[in-house]
Protein backbone atom coordinates (compact mmCIF):
# COMPACT_ATOMS: atom_id res chain seq x y z
CA UNK A 1 0.00 0.00 0.00
CA UNK A 2 2.90 2.33 0.76
CA UNK A 3 4.37 1.48 -2.65
CA UNK A 4 1.08 2.44 -4.28
CA UNK A 5 1.01 5.79 -2.47
CA UNK A 6 4.64 6.40 -3.36
CA UNK A 7 4.04 5.79 -7.05
CA UNK A 8 0.84 7.83 -7.06
CA UNK A 9 2.62 10.85 -5.63
CA UNK A 10 5.57 10.32 -8.00
CA UNK A 11 3.37 10.19 -11.10
CA UNK A 12 1.04 12.95 -9.89
CA UNK A 13 3.81 15.39 -8.96
CA UNK A 14 5.69 14.87 -12.23
CA UNK A 15 2.46 15.23 -14.17
CA UNK A 16 1.45 18.48 -12.45
CA UNK A 17 4.97 19.88 -12.82
CA UNK A 18 5.09 19.03 -16.52
CA UNK A 19 1.60 20.49 -17.02
CA UNK A 20 2.86 23.74 -15.47
CA UNK A 21 5.81 23.63 -17.84
CA UNK A 22 3.49 23.04 -20.82
CA UNK A 23 1.59 26.25 -20.20
CA UNK A 24 4.57 28.37 -19.21
CA UNK A 25 7.30 27.08 -21.54
CA UNK A 26 9.04 29.82 -23.47
CA UNK A 27 9.70 27.52 -26.40
CA UNK A 28 6.64 25.59 -27.66
CA UNK A 29 8.85 22.64 -28.62
CA UNK A 30 9.72 22.25 -24.94
CA UNK A 31 6.02 22.59 -24.19
CA UNK A 32 5.20 19.68 -26.50
CA UNK A 33 7.94 17.57 -24.92
CA UNK A 34 6.56 18.28 -21.45
CA UNK A 35 3.10 17.37 -22.76
CA UNK A 36 4.54 14.00 -23.77
CA UNK A 37 5.97 13.61 -20.24
CA UNK A 38 2.54 14.40 -18.78
CA UNK A 39 0.93 11.76 -20.99
CA UNK A 40 3.47 9.16 -19.93
CA UNK A 41 2.76 9.85 -16.26
CA UNK A 42 -0.98 9.70 -16.92
CA UNK A 43 -0.40 6.30 -18.51
CA UNK A 44 1.39 5.24 -15.34
CA UNK A 45 -1.59 6.36 -13.26
CA UNK A 46 -3.94 4.44 -15.56
CA UNK A 47 -1.88 1.29 -15.04
CA UNK A 48 -2.16 1.84 -11.28
CA UNK A 49 -5.93 2.11 -11.67
CA UNK A 50 -6.08 -1.17 -13.56
CA UNK A 51 -6.87 0.36 -16.96
CA UNK A 52 -3.96 -1.15 -18.85
CA UNK A 53 -5.56 -0.89 -22.26
CA UNK A 54 -6.23 2.84 -21.91
CA UNK A 55 -2.69 3.36 -20.64
CA UNK A 56 -1.24 1.74 -23.73
CA UNK A 57 -3.67 3.63 -25.98
CA UNK A 58 -2.60 6.85 -24.29
CA UNK A 59 1.05 6.13 -25.02
CA UNK A 60 0.44 4.98 -28.59
CA UNK A 61 -2.19 7.50 -29.69
CA UNK A 62 -1.16 10.57 -27.72
CA UNK A 63 2.60 10.25 -27.57
CA UNK A 64 2.91 8.46 -30.89
CA UNK A 65 0.46 10.46 -32.94
CA UNK A 66 -1.00 13.60 -31.39
CA UNK A 67 2.14 14.90 -29.67
CA UNK A 68 4.27 14.20 -32.72
CA UNK A 69 1.67 16.03 -34.81
CA UNK A 70 2.02 19.01 -32.47
CA UNK A 71 5.78 18.77 -32.76
CA UNK A 72 5.58 18.75 -36.56
CA UNK A 73 3.32 21.81 -36.64
CA UNK A 74 5.40 23.75 -34.10
CA UNK A 75 8.57 23.08 -36.07
CA UNK A 76 6.96 23.65 -39.48
CA UNK A 77 5.46 27.06 -38.74
CA UNK A 78 7.99 29.85 -38.83
CA UNK A 79 6.40 31.89 -36.05
CA UNK A 80 8.03 34.35 -33.73
CA UNK A 81 6.91 32.71 -30.52
CA UNK A 82 8.53 35.35 -28.34
CA UNK A 83 6.23 37.94 -29.88
CA UNK A 84 3.24 35.69 -29.17
CA UNK A 85 4.25 35.58 -25.52
CA UNK A 86 3.81 39.32 -25.12
CA UNK A 87 1.02 39.96 -22.64
CA UNK A 88 1.88 36.82 -20.69
CA UNK A 89 2.37 38.83 -17.50
CA UNK A 90 -0.65 40.98 -18.23
CA UNK A 91 -2.98 37.99 -18.47
CA UNK A 92 -1.39 36.16 -15.54
CA UNK A 93 -3.36 37.80 -12.67
CA UNK A 94 -6.78 37.24 -14.21
CA UNK A 95 -5.76 33.74 -15.22
CA UNK A 96 -4.57 32.94 -11.71
CA UNK A 97 -7.78 34.40 -10.29
CA UNK A 98 -10.02 32.30 -12.53
CA UNK A 99 -7.83 29.25 -11.94
CA UNK A 100 -7.93 29.68 -8.17
CA UNK A 101 -11.71 30.05 -8.19
CA UNK A 102 -12.14 27.00 -10.43
CA UNK A 103 -9.73 24.90 -8.37
CA UNK A 104 -11.45 25.92 -5.13
CA UNK A 105 -14.83 24.95 -6.56
CA UNK A 106 -13.59 21.62 -7.88
CA UNK A 107 -11.81 20.73 -4.64
CA UNK A 108 -14.91 21.67 -2.63
CA UNK A 109 -16.97 19.35 -4.81
CA UNK A 110 -14.42 16.55 -4.46
CA UNK A 111 -14.05 17.15 -0.72
CA UNK A 112 -17.79 16.97 -0.20
CA UNK A 113 -17.96 13.69 -2.02
CA UNK A 114 -19.42 10.76 -0.14
CA UNK A 115 -19.83 7.33 -1.66
CA UNK A 116 -22.92 5.44 -0.68
CA UNK A 117 -22.29 1.90 0.47
CA UNK A 118 -24.59 0.34 -2.10
CA UNK A 119 -22.96 2.00 -5.07
CA UNK A 120 -20.63 -0.89 -5.77
CA UNK A 121 -23.54 -3.26 -6.33
CA UNK A 122 -25.19 -0.89 -8.80
CA UNK A 123 -22.41 -1.11 -11.36
CA UNK A 124 -23.87 -1.67 -14.78
CA UNK A 125 -20.70 -3.13 -16.22
CA UNK A 126 -18.61 -4.58 -13.42
CA UNK A 127 -14.87 -4.44 -13.93
CA UNK A 128 -13.24 -7.86 -14.17
CA UNK A 129 -11.87 -9.22 -10.92
CA UNK A 130 -8.14 -9.75 -10.64
CA UNK A 131 -7.22 -12.55 -12.99
CA UNK A 132 -9.27 -13.56 -16.01
CA UNK A 133 -10.45 -11.88 -18.13
CA UNK A 134 -7.94 -9.10 -18.56
CA UNK A 135 -8.88 -5.45 -18.74
CA UNK A 136 -8.35 -5.38 -22.51
CA UNK A 137 -10.52 -8.44 -23.04
CA UNK A 138 -13.31 -7.08 -20.83
CA UNK A 139 -13.20 -3.75 -22.62
CA UNK A 140 -13.26 -5.46 -26.01
CA UNK A 141 -16.24 -7.57 -24.99
CA UNK A 142 -18.40 -4.56 -24.17
CA UNK A 143 -16.98 -2.32 -26.90
CA UNK A 144 -17.97 -4.65 -29.72
CA UNK A 145 -21.34 -5.64 -28.26
CA UNK A 146 -23.05 -3.08 -26.01
CA UNK A 147 -21.26 -0.06 -27.41
CA UNK A 148 -20.90 -1.13 -31.03
CA UNK A 149 -22.87 1.85 -32.38
CA UNK A 150 -20.74 4.27 -30.37
CA UNK A 151 -17.67 2.47 -31.63
CA UNK A 152 -18.85 2.88 -35.22
CA UNK A 153 -19.59 6.56 -34.53
CA UNK A 154 -16.07 6.98 -33.17
CA UNK A 155 -14.70 5.48 -36.36
CA UNK A 156 -16.86 7.85 -38.38
CA UNK A 157 -15.57 10.83 -36.37
CA UNK A 158 -12.00 9.77 -37.03
CA UNK A 159 -12.69 9.40 -40.73
CA UNK A 160 -14.36 12.82 -40.92
CA UNK A 161 -11.37 14.29 -39.08
CA UNK A 162 -8.96 12.64 -41.48
CA UNK A 163 -10.84 13.75 -44.57
CA UNK A 164 -11.23 17.24 -43.13
CA UNK A 165 -7.55 17.60 -42.24
CA UNK A 166 -6.46 16.43 -45.68
CA UNK A 167 -9.04 18.58 -47.48
CA UNK A 168 -8.01 21.64 -45.46
CA UNK A 169 -4.29 21.37 -45.98
CA UNK A 170 -4.21 20.02 -49.54
CA UNK A 171 -3.39 22.69 -52.06
CA UNK A 172 -2.87 22.69 -55.79
CA UNK A 173 -0.19 25.20 -56.56
CA UNK A 174 -0.16 26.71 -60.02
CA UNK A 175 3.06 27.06 -61.95
CA UNK A 176 4.54 23.80 -60.67
CA UNK A 177 5.86 21.41 -63.32
CA UNK A 178 4.38 17.99 -62.81
CA UNK A 179 4.55 14.80 -64.76
CA UNK A 180 1.39 14.37 -66.86
CA UNK A 181 1.23 10.68 -67.60
CA UNK A 182 -1.78 10.99 -69.89
CA UNK A 183 -0.12 13.59 -72.09
CA UNK A 184 3.04 11.51 -72.24
CA UNK A 185 1.25 8.34 -73.28
CA UNK A 186 -1.01 10.12 -75.79
CA UNK A 187 1.97 11.66 -77.55
CA UNK A 188 2.16 10.52 -81.20
CA UNK A 189 5.29 10.44 -83.38
CA UNK A 190 3.67 12.84 -85.80
CA UNK A 191 3.63 15.68 -83.26
CA UNK A 192 6.91 14.85 -81.60
CA UNK A 193 9.27 14.48 -84.56
CA UNK A 194 9.79 16.92 -87.41
CA UNK A 195 11.66 16.02 -90.53
CA UNK A 196 13.61 18.82 -92.12
CA UNK A 197 15.54 18.74 -95.27
CA UNK A 198 18.88 20.37 -94.66
CA UNK A 199 20.54 22.05 -97.52
CA UNK A 200 24.35 21.85 -97.47
CA UNK A 201 25.89 24.81 -95.70
CA UNK A 202 22.73 25.91 -93.92
CA UNK A 203 21.93 25.48 -90.27
CA UNK A 204 18.89 23.35 -90.91
CA UNK A 205 16.70 25.77 -88.97
CA UNK A 206 15.30 28.18 -91.53
CA UNK A 207 13.89 30.43 -88.81
CA UNK A 208 17.40 31.22 -87.63
CA UNK A 209 18.29 32.68 -90.96
CA UNK A 210 21.00 31.62 -93.31
CA UNK A 211 24.67 32.03 -92.71
CA UNK A 212 24.54 32.87 -89.00
CA UNK B 1 -1.66 6.43 3.32
CA UNK B 2 -4.24 4.69 1.17
CA UNK B 3 -4.75 6.33 -2.18
CA UNK B 4 -8.47 6.84 -2.60
CA UNK B 5 -10.80 8.17 -5.22
CA UNK B 6 -10.48 11.72 -3.88
CA UNK B 7 -6.73 11.73 -4.56
CA UNK B 8 -7.32 11.04 -8.23
CA UNK B 9 -10.21 13.50 -8.42
CA UNK B 10 -8.04 16.21 -6.85
CA UNK B 11 -5.29 15.46 -9.35
CA UNK B 12 -7.83 15.73 -12.16
CA UNK B 13 -9.09 19.03 -10.77
CA UNK B 14 -5.56 20.45 -10.56
CA UNK B 15 -4.80 19.34 -14.11
CA UNK B 16 -8.06 20.79 -15.44
CA UNK B 17 -7.36 24.08 -13.68
CA UNK B 18 -3.88 24.17 -15.20
CA UNK B 19 -5.47 23.69 -18.62
CA UNK B 20 -7.85 26.61 -18.06
CA UNK B 21 -4.97 28.72 -16.73
CA UNK B 22 -2.95 27.85 -19.84
CA UNK B 23 -5.73 29.13 -22.08
CA UNK B 24 -5.88 32.37 -20.09
CA UNK B 25 -2.18 33.18 -19.98
CA UNK B 26 -1.33 32.09 -23.53
CA UNK B 27 -4.11 33.97 -25.22
CA UNK B 28 -2.11 34.73 -28.34
CA UNK B 29 -0.64 31.37 -29.18
CA UNK B 30 -3.11 28.93 -30.73
CA UNK B 31 -0.77 25.97 -30.46
CA UNK B 32 -0.33 26.35 -26.71
CA UNK B 33 -4.10 26.78 -26.39
CA UNK B 34 -4.59 23.48 -28.21
CA UNK B 35 -2.07 21.85 -25.87
CA UNK B 36 -3.96 23.26 -22.88
CA UNK B 37 -7.17 21.75 -24.27
CA UNK B 38 -5.37 18.40 -24.51
CA UNK B 39 -4.42 18.77 -20.84
CA UNK B 40 -8.04 19.43 -19.90
CA UNK B 41 -9.20 16.35 -21.82
CA UNK B 42 -6.51 14.33 -20.06
CA UNK B 43 -7.88 15.53 -16.72
CA UNK B 44 -11.36 14.44 -17.78
CA UNK B 45 -9.97 11.02 -18.72
CA UNK B 46 -8.28 10.68 -15.34
CA UNK B 47 -11.60 11.44 -13.65
CA UNK B 48 -13.46 8.90 -15.78
CA UNK B 49 -10.92 6.14 -15.29
CA UNK B 50 -10.62 6.71 -11.56
CA UNK B 51 -14.39 6.60 -11.14
CA UNK B 52 -14.41 3.45 -13.26
CA UNK B 53 -11.77 1.82 -11.08
CA UNK B 54 -13.22 2.80 -7.71
CA UNK B 55 -16.86 2.11 -8.55
CA UNK B 56 -16.03 -1.15 -10.31
CA UNK B 57 -17.85 -0.11 -13.45
CA UNK B 58 -16.26 -0.51 -16.87
CA UNK B 59 -18.44 2.18 -18.49
CA UNK B 60 -16.02 4.92 -17.46
CA UNK B 61 -13.17 3.32 -19.36
CA UNK B 62 -15.35 2.89 -22.46
CA UNK B 63 -16.28 6.55 -22.29
CA UNK B 64 -12.64 7.55 -21.76
CA UNK B 65 -11.84 5.69 -24.97
CA UNK B 66 -14.37 7.81 -26.86
CA UNK B 67 -13.03 10.98 -25.26
CA UNK B 68 -9.59 9.96 -26.52
CA UNK B 69 -10.99 9.48 -30.03
CA UNK B 70 -12.63 12.89 -30.08
CA UNK B 71 -9.48 14.50 -28.64
CA UNK B 72 -7.35 13.00 -31.41
CA UNK B 73 -9.80 14.19 -34.09
CA UNK B 74 -9.93 17.65 -32.52
CA UNK B 75 -6.14 17.93 -32.44
CA UNK B 76 -5.86 16.90 -36.09
CA UNK B 77 -8.51 19.34 -37.31
CA UNK B 78 -7.26 22.15 -35.06
CA UNK B 79 -3.68 21.81 -36.25
CA UNK B 80 -4.85 21.65 -39.89
CA UNK B 81 -6.73 24.91 -39.38
CA UNK B 82 -3.63 26.46 -37.77
CA UNK B 83 -1.50 25.38 -40.73
CA UNK B 84 -3.81 26.83 -43.38
CA UNK B 85 -4.29 29.98 -41.32
CA UNK B 86 -0.55 30.44 -41.11
CA UNK B 87 -0.24 29.76 -44.84
CA UNK B 88 -2.82 32.42 -45.67
CA UNK B 89 -1.87 35.15 -43.22
CA UNK B 90 1.67 34.40 -42.06
CA UNK B 91 0.72 34.58 -38.40
CA UNK B 92 -1.08 32.49 -35.81
CA UNK B 93 -1.95 35.29 -33.40
CA UNK B 94 -5.44 34.68 -32.03
CA UNK B 95 -6.30 38.36 -32.18
CA UNK B 96 -6.11 38.37 -35.97
CA UNK B 97 -8.58 35.53 -36.32
CA UNK B 98 -11.63 37.75 -35.80
CA UNK B 99 -11.53 38.51 -39.54
CA UNK B 100 -13.45 35.25 -39.96
CA UNK B 101 -16.54 36.63 -38.22
CA UNK B 102 -19.82 37.07 -39.99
Amino acid sequence: MIIQALFFYLFASIMVASAVMVITARNPVHGVLFLILAFFNAAGLFVMLGAEFLAMILVIVYVGAVAVLFLFVVMMLDVDFAELRAGFVRYLPVGLLVGAVLLAELVLVVGGWATSAGILKSAGLPTPPAGAPTNTEALGRVLYTDYVYFFEAAGLILMVAMVGAIALTLRHRTGVKRQDVGAQVARAPSEAVRTVTVAPGSSGFPELGEGQ
Amino acid sequence: MTIGLSHYLTLGAILFTLGVLGIFINRKNVIVILMAIELMLLAVNINLVSFSAYLGDLTGQVFALFVLTVAAAEAAIGLAIVVIYFRNRGSIAVEDINVMKG
